[in-house]
């Protein structure tokens, strides 16, 4: 079965979403990506949509899923790149992704996710494990 | 109303809702709809899309293109399930009998500029959407 590849960069983990996703494939990186915190110590996520042509509510489900399973995992997540028109899309569906963080790109994305994890390392020390 | 051109397309298992939004961008970007409205009733076929295989045991999604005097996509989901007892309550966001988010019907009714769904219990439903340019 296709999957979507799981990328580690330092500390963080980076997903791009360059296929059509169906319902089982986007059930597949949920668990694949918490997998891959536990297993790896990623303290970020960072999902690049920026090739979705739309997110209904199971995509968005997904979404907030991975970000509430990755916030538990001890980790943040970042979506990025969301088109205009399906930002537009989804609001008007009903859905406001609730506690997703979003950024406008890759960069502004990975900026993101690096002062939030350098806060939390002032806030907290490092980790205890 | 003059119907352009018709055809159907299957919704039978999950990769099926891939294939329906695809089919719908192709025909809705002919018609020459914005992107913002094509993203619209492409995600409002998904939801429907997904209802037919979920809630309706599968069915197929029935593709007009309207011309005269308006141009427009109208799109038919049926299906023979069980049918849906309240329509009213199941228009209404955060309503499921499934475990999904409950915002499905009354989201893709936002989505378009048309929305109609006849159902009777033990008979099935059928939802046509309609997106004008």
């Amino acid at each position: 079965m296709e999957k979507i590849p799981i990328l580690k960069m330092g500390e963080f983990l980076l997903v791009t979403i360059q296929v059509d996703m169906h319902d089982r494939l986007a059930m597949a990186l949920q668990d694949d990506l918490t997998k891959t915190i536990s297993q790896t110590d990623a303290r970020g996520v960072l999902i690049d949509i920026s090739t979705l042509e739309i997110v209904d509510s199971f995509i968005g489900r997904m979404l907030s899923n991975i970000a509430a399973m990755s916030r538990v995992l001890d980790a943040e997540t970042v979506v990025v790149g969301m088109q205009p028109a399906v930002a537009i899309t989804l609001v008007e569906l009903g859905l406001s992704l609730p506690g997703v963080r979003t950024a406008l790109n890759v960069d502004a994305g990975m900026e993101l996710l690096r002062a939030s994890v350098n806060a939390n390392k002032e806030m907290y020390g490092s980790r205890l494990h | 109303m003059a119907v352009v051109s018709t055809e159907s397309v299957p919704i039978k298992s999950e990769p099926d809702v891939v294939a329906v939004r695809r089919r719908v961008r192709e025909v809705s970007a002919q018609l020459g709809l914005s992107l913002v409205d094509q993203t619209k009733i492409i995600t409002a076929a998904s939801e429907l899309a997904r209802n037919t295989i979920i809630y309706g045991g599968g069915g197929a999604m029935q593709v007009e293109t309207l011309n005269g005097p308006r141009v427009g996509l109208r799109l038919t989901f049926e299906d023979h399930g069980p049918g849906i007892p309240d329509i009213e309550l199941a228009l209404r966001d955060g309503f499921t009998t499934g475990s999904g988010l409950g915002l499905g019907l009354g989201g893709s009714k936002r989505l378009v500029n048309e929305f109609d769904i006849v159902s009777r219990p033990g008979e099935g439903t059928r939802i046509t959407i309609t997106r004008w340019k």
